[in-house]
């Protein structure tokens, strides 16, 4: 059950950033720069990031997830965030929700993954109960068995960041960048990219009505205090060194020899004299 | 820049004996957390030992039954020097990183590199195998305002009735 404030309780304060077509990339190390600087709940909400780009989980090897190859003569760029879980590619069919919380304003929800997790996909069954048969599966957002939401968290101290890719249309052919992972939920079943995703524009009506739902839902349990998107440009400038990183080409390539190197070495052992 | 200790851990991680790992949504786990006397605690669930002129720090019991199983670890190297109640690390579980934070100032002796291949070590030995870094206390009194076993099975009890 979803935990509101009670009657009569001052709901904590969620300071909303909405943005349009903003970089993955400066989204992410503002995220990293409110999680760690800030000690006010945060919402950030972009419709769309403008170049197609690979995003993979702090333990993510390009080896093992992406097509190197594909990936370096098509110029994707591959970052490696600060949260945990796999990877995706975002573009502008990609709407992102972040919340970033103070673990004391949500009356009773600890903050550990799996709490975290269970009162997020609550939250987001919420907006969509009126579209779709929507599923927290195996810690993904699903309707039915199809997955259209790959999320991730980071967890500090006091604070939390749960951040979202809900996909509201992509390009199939992106879906060639990414290799199919060796760490995959069940409920996949082996299925290719194609075949486990789904586009949440064939459930909802529009972009809007999933962005303004799930702001009406965030008014349920906090007090929302819209904040300049060009605010987001001064909050960029607080001082805290990220740790999400762009990938550099050196270190694809020397991704890739790595790669092949282990292929040779593997052949080797079992080649026969 | 931190010492990435990457994983090849399988999803059939080693269990804890109490099956929290087990519990289902929402999950808090009610089974017993092992406290171990001897240790000293945090209320970020952090364990120190003290021995000599060392600290052996880890991840409590409670924190990696919470925590699920833990797939990567980043730790610091060596000569990097660590504040109390700061991060000095994080472990990845369920697609989450979660901070962990030194119950004590000092300098990183030594870091336990077997966690590289085996992180899940922290899931099935975390006040032994599972331990995390090795520090040479900067101020050995810090210890004084730890917790205590008891006070500190206190703590996950409260925080395991809400």
């Amino acid at each position: 059950m979803v935990s509101y404030p009670a009657r009569g309780v001052i709901r904590p304060v969620m300071n909303l950033i909405k943005l349009k077509e903003f970089s993955i990339l400066k989204q992410l190390y503002l995220e990293e720069k409110l999680l760690r600087s800030s000690s006010e709940n945060w919402c950030i909400i972009n419709n769309g990031t403008k170049q197609p780009t690979i995003v993979m989980g702090v333990s993510g090897r390009p080896s093992e997830l992406v097509n190197i190859n594909s990936v370096i003569r098509d110029q994707i760029p591959v970052i490696r965030r600060f949260s945990g879980g796999g990877t995706v590619i975002v573009d502008n069919g990609t709407i992102f929700v972040t919340l970033i919380c103070n673990k004391d304003d949500i009356p009773g929800l600890q903050p550990y993954p799996r709490p975290i997790m269970s009162w997020t996909g609550q939250f987001y069954g919420e907006v969509l109960r009126e579209f779709g048969d929507f599923h927290l599966r195996e810690n993904d957002y699903a309707f039915g068995s199809r997955k259209f939401g790959g999320n991730a968290q980071s967890i500090t101290k006091n604070r939390w960041v749960h951040h979202t890719s809900f996909l509201w249309d992509y390009d199939v052919s992106n879906m060639d960048y990414l290799k199919l992972p060796m760490r995959a939920p069940e409920y996949r079943s082996a299925r290719s990219h194609v075949e486990f995703l789904c586009r949440m524009k064939e459930i909802l009506p529009s972009k809007s009505t999933f962005i303004e739902g799930t702001i009406e839902t965030l008014g349920s349990h906090f007090s929302v205090r819209p904040i300049q998107s060009n605010a987001a440009t001064n909050l960029s400038n607080i001082s805290h060194p990220p740790s999400t990183r762009l990938l550099t080409r050196p270190e694809l390539e020397q991704a890739l020899l790595s790669a092949s190197e282990n292929s040779d070495t593997n052949s080797s052992i079992y080649a026969v004299p | 820049m931190a010492l990435k200790l990457w994983a090849s851990s399988t999803a059939n991680a080693l269990k804890i004996a109490c099956g929290s790992s087990r519990t289902p949504f929402p999950a808090f786990s009610r089974c017993f957390s092992n406290v171990l006397d001897g240790h000293k605690y945090t209320s970020s669930h952090e364990w120190v030992k003290h021995e000599g002129s060392v600290a052996t720090i880890g991840i409590t019991d409670h924190a990696q039954g919470h925590l699920g199983d833990v797939v990567f670890v980043e730790l610091p190297e060596p000569g990097t020097s660590v504040k109390q109640g700061a991060g000095f690390g994080s472990v990845e579980s369920v697609k989450a990183t979660s901070d962990v934070n030194s119950p004590v100032s000092g300098e990183v002796v030594e870091v336990n590199t077997k966690l590289t291949e085996t992180p899940g070590l922290i899931n099935s030995s975390p006040h032994e195998d599972g331990w995390m870094i090795k520090v040479r206390p900067s101020s050995p009194s810090e210890l004084d305002s730890l917790l205590g076993p008891k006070e500190y099975k206190k703590l996950c009890e409260e925080e395991d009735a809400h």
